[in-house]
This record gives C-alpha cells, sequence and structure tokens, in this order.
C-alpha cells in the first residue's frame, strides 16, 4: 500500500476542484450532490471553499445503492441510507460530485437517482480523484487529481468525518 | 452473506432487526418524491401465493414490490387448481417453471411458507401462517413505534385481544422484547397463554401497569360463533377502547395501534380513528417501506 494523497495533497486537490467550478459558475448559485459515501464529504469541503469565495451553494446528498447495475451479482447489498436534496433541481445547474472515478457506472447510476427527483438544466461532475479505467463515456468536469493506477489496483480514500483521517492510498494488486 | 428468506422473527437477531428498520427509513422518504419507484429489483419477478384471503397484506406486498420496480403476479389461489386439489408441492413445481425471485406466501398452516423455502431457490417471504408467524408485521410495527420512541428499550406495550391464535401477537411481541421494549398481554383468560411476559386478564389492570401503547388485535369473527367471545358489544365493553375509556388513554398519552382490518365498535370506537396518538394509518403506511426493506435485503439462489 502506497500513499498517493495525504492531507495537504487533499486540501489542495478541494481547492483546485473550488477554484475551477468558481470560474465556470461566477456568482451563479450552484447545487452540490455528493453522492454517498465520500462524495458527500468531498461535496461539504467543496461547498464551504465556494462560500468562502461569496458562491452561494446549496447542498444534497445522494446514495445510489438502489440505482447500481450490480445488485443481483453482490452477494449482500449494500447499506441503504437516505439522500437528502431538499431543494427542488428543476431547471438548475447540479455538480454530481464523487471522491473517485474509476468505472463510470456510480455516476451512471447517480444520473437515474437525479432525474427521479426532477429535471436539472444541466449536470456535471467534480471528483477529488480520476484515477482512469473508464467502462462507460463517462467524463468529469472538475478533477482534483489524477492518479495513474493499474486496473485492479485499489484506490483507497479516507476522510476525516468518515475515516478519522486524510489519505489517499492505493493498494497493487499482485 | 445475505438471507435467501424471511420466514419468521425468532431467527432473527437484534442487529438484523435494527439493519431492517434502518434501511425501511429511506425507503419511507421515497414516498413523499414525485418519483417513487426505484430500480432496484427490475427484471425480478415476485409471485404473491396466497392461500388465505387478505387484501391489505397482499397490496401492501403488491405495491411494495412495485415501488422496487419489480414484476408481480398475483396467483390467485381460490380460484386456481389448488382448489382442484393441487398439492402444495406440484404448485411450487408449476411455479418454479415460472422463474420467480421472490415468493410471498399466506398459508393457514403453520409452517408452508417454510416447507416452500426449502423446496425453491426463489427468496420466500412469509406474509402469515396459521398461528404461527406474520413476521413483515412485526417488523412494520416494531418500525412505528420506534418513530414515536426512536429509544424503544423500556417502553411498555400491551397486546390486547385474543392472544392464543394470534400470529401477530406472536412476532409483534417477539420483536418488541429483541427490542428491550416491555410486552404484557391481555384478554380473555382462555386466550391468553402463560410466556414469559406479564399477563392480564383485565383491562384496567393492564392499564394500570403503565402502558406506552396500547397494541388492539383484530376480533376475528369466524370465531365469535365460538365460545371464547360472547358478542361485539360484549367484546367492545371488556377488552375494547370505548369513547370513555378514550378520555383516559388521550389523558395520559397513551398509543394506540392496530393491525387492521379494524372492527369498529369491537376492538375501538369511533372515536380512537381521530385520537392524535392512533398510529393505524401510520401502520399500514410503513408497511409498504418495511416489506420493501426486507425484499432489498433477501437474496434469491436461482440462477
Amino acid at each position: 500500500m502506497s500513499l498517493a494523497l495525504n492531507e495537504s495533497a487533499i486540501a489542495a486537490a478541494v481547492n483546485r476542484l473550488a477554484d475551477q467550478i468558481f470560474q465556470a459558475v461566477g456568482q451563479e448559485t450552484v447545487d452540490l450532490v455528493g453522492i454517498r459515501s465520500r462524495g458527500d464529504e468531498v461535496a461539504e469541503r467543496v461547498a464551504d471553499a465556494l462560500r468562502a469565495k461569496g458562491v452561494s451553494v446549496r447542498f444534497g446528498v445522494l446514495d445510489i445503492s438502489l440505482y447500481r447495475d450490480d445488485l443481483a451479482h453482490l452477494s449482500s447489498n449494500p447499506k441503504l441510507q437516505s439522500s437528502e436534496i431538499d431543494f427542488p433541481i428543476d431547471e438548475s445547474r447540479v455538480i454530481l460530485v464523487d471522491d473517485v472515478i474509476f468505472t463510470g457506472r456510480t455516476i451512471r447510476a447517480a444520473f437515474d437517482a437525479l432525474f427521479d427527483y426532477g429535471r436539472p438544466r444541466v449536470v456535471e461532475l467534480a471528483v477529488l480523484i480520476d484515477r482512469g479505467h473508464r467502462e462507460l463515456p463517462i467524463a468529469p468536469t472538475y478533477v482534483g487529481e489524477y492518479l495513474e493506477t493499474a486496473r485492479l489496483d485499489h484506490v483507497v480514500v479516507s476522510l476525516q468525518k468518515t475515516d478519522g483521517r486524510d489519505a489517499v492510498e492505493i493498494i497493487t494488486k499482485q | 452473506m445475505a438471507r435467501k428468506d424471511f420466514l419468521d422473527i425468532v431467527s432473527l437477531d437484534r442487529e438484523e432487526i435494527i439493519h431492517l428498520l434502518d434501511q425501511a427509513v429511506p425507503f419511507k422518504e421515497l414516498f413523499t418524491r414525485s418519483v417513487k419507484k426505484v430500480p432496484a429489483l427490475k427484471g425480478k419477478t415476485v409471485l404473491m401465493l396466497f392461500y388465505e384471503p387478505s387484501t391489505r397484506t397482499l397490496s401492501s406486498f403488491e405495491v411494495a414490490a412495485k415501488r422496487l420496480s419489480a414484476d408481480v403476479t398475483i396467483f390467485d389461489v381460490p380460484h386456481s387448481s389448488v382448489t382442484k386439489g393441487e398439492s402444495v408441492r406440484d404448485t411450487i413445481d408449476t411455479l418454479q417453471a415460472m422463474r420467480a425471485d421472490y415468493i410471498v406466501v399466506r398459508h393457514k398452516l403453520a409452517g408452508q411458507p417454510a416447507a416452500i423455502a426449502r423446496q425453491t431457490g426463489a427468496s420466500v417471504i412469509n406474509a402469515g401462517d396459521g398461528a404461527h408467524a406474520h413476521p413483515t408485521q412485526a417488523l412494520l410495527d416494531a418500525f412505528t413505534l420506534r418513530e414515536v420512541y426512536p429509544e424503544m428499550a423500556g417502553k411498555k406495550v400491551v397486546i390486547m385481544g385474543d392472544i392464543l391464535h394470534s400470529r401477530v401477537a406472536r412476532s409483534t411481541s417477539t420483536i418488541l422484547d429483541k427490542l428491550g421494549v416491555e410486552v404484557a398481554f391481555c384478554g380473555p383468560g382462555s386466550l391468553v397463554p402463560q410466556t414469559r411476559f406479564k399477563r392480564f386478564t383485565n383491562y384496567e389492570e393492564a392499564m394500570k401497569w403503565g402502558p406506552d401503547a396500547v397494541y388492539l388485535l383484530r376480533v376475528q369473527k369466524e370465531r365469535m360463533d365460538q365460545s371464547f367471545f360472547p358478542s361485539d358489544r360484549e367484546y367492545h365493553n371488556v377488552y375494547g377502547i370505548t369513547e370513555e375509556r378514550l378520555k383516559r388513554i388521550a389523558g395520559e398519552g397513551i398509543y394506540v395501534m392496530h393491525p387492521g382490518p379494524i372492527n369498529r365498535g369491537v376492538e375501538l370506537c369511533d372515536g380512537v380513528l381521530d385520537y392524535e396518538r392512533c398510529l393505524i394509518s401510520q401502520q399500514v403506511e410503513n408497511g409498504i417501506a418495511a416489506r420493501m426493506s426486507v425484499l432489498y435485503d433477501l437474496k434469491p439462489q436461482v440462477s
């Protein structure tokens, strides 16, 4: 297991995300929707950084478990948690936020989940880490950091509120 | 590793119960969205096999399965070849060919859902078997009580009525006990078995015990002609919530529950339905969420 990003590198990646989003949206209200789990924590940090720049942010959380395409293949289903999007997303600019983009399947599921809440005008995607190896034609709009990985590597993201510390590690499959 | 079947409450441990209750919360939250459906069971088939008539439980399971995007087939037993003498076993073999992923079974014989579960790779859910168990009812009851008492341990619930013949009493008392709720039974002496739970045969004494909720069992009219309950009116006066008793219940803020369908003027007077701490309609809504939680949690072993 090797450390790919430490605490300060994660903070820098979050700031890069906030900067990119700020440049793109200006003073427009931003709807950040974090994908459970850990995407919500990344979204919270980006929201704080944007608010510090004077951007008004609405914040939501999406649990995509019920929309996964692999439920029938799992030996037990992921524990379901609440989705909390308590603002109308019709005609809004929604930025989905996740910790890592890999195959793109989570984001595919997130689109379906999001569209059951309404019809946004624009949907964009912000990820803390893009590790490559997409299986679907999905590309993030905003990226905090790119990591070069092998297909079978595990990228383990730990964040303060969820895991008690900040780190991104790569476990190499032998 | 997830379970294949959901047959009773006794074989669940506390953690599994809490897991199912926790998981029912996000399902209930879906009901307030404009799109109430999620694709979790898309392409799966849920078969309703009801050997005993039931409108509520059947509809509740049907709505739950449809909100998970499953296809639902209702095997209409009273009009099927079962009435022509086909055995349950032969019926299951036929149903196997239909490749159901989930089978929801209600049967008048205790143990029949478990027998079916052994015979099929499909996930079997017990929707009530004889006087044995009604585990999804228990789950929705616990869920409903937990909404008003998030910390359930130490709360007191008295279950009122024909305890002996009630699968609801059996399953609901078991789940509440596992969650640390103090349970008491109250009813006519011949219909309240000796168990480890507190036992009352007198309504007033049961209320003196200080329950936080009263759970009224449905009087099964089909038993009325037996010598257990002399008449509707007498039952109402002895074990029912009368207008007079409702005042005291309201004064003490006691919650009222009932599995439905209710018999007005027997288990309860009309006023109970307008009482702000009557949980009966919440039980119906929560039944869908609880059943979605169960369906989502099981793993059929079919290829």
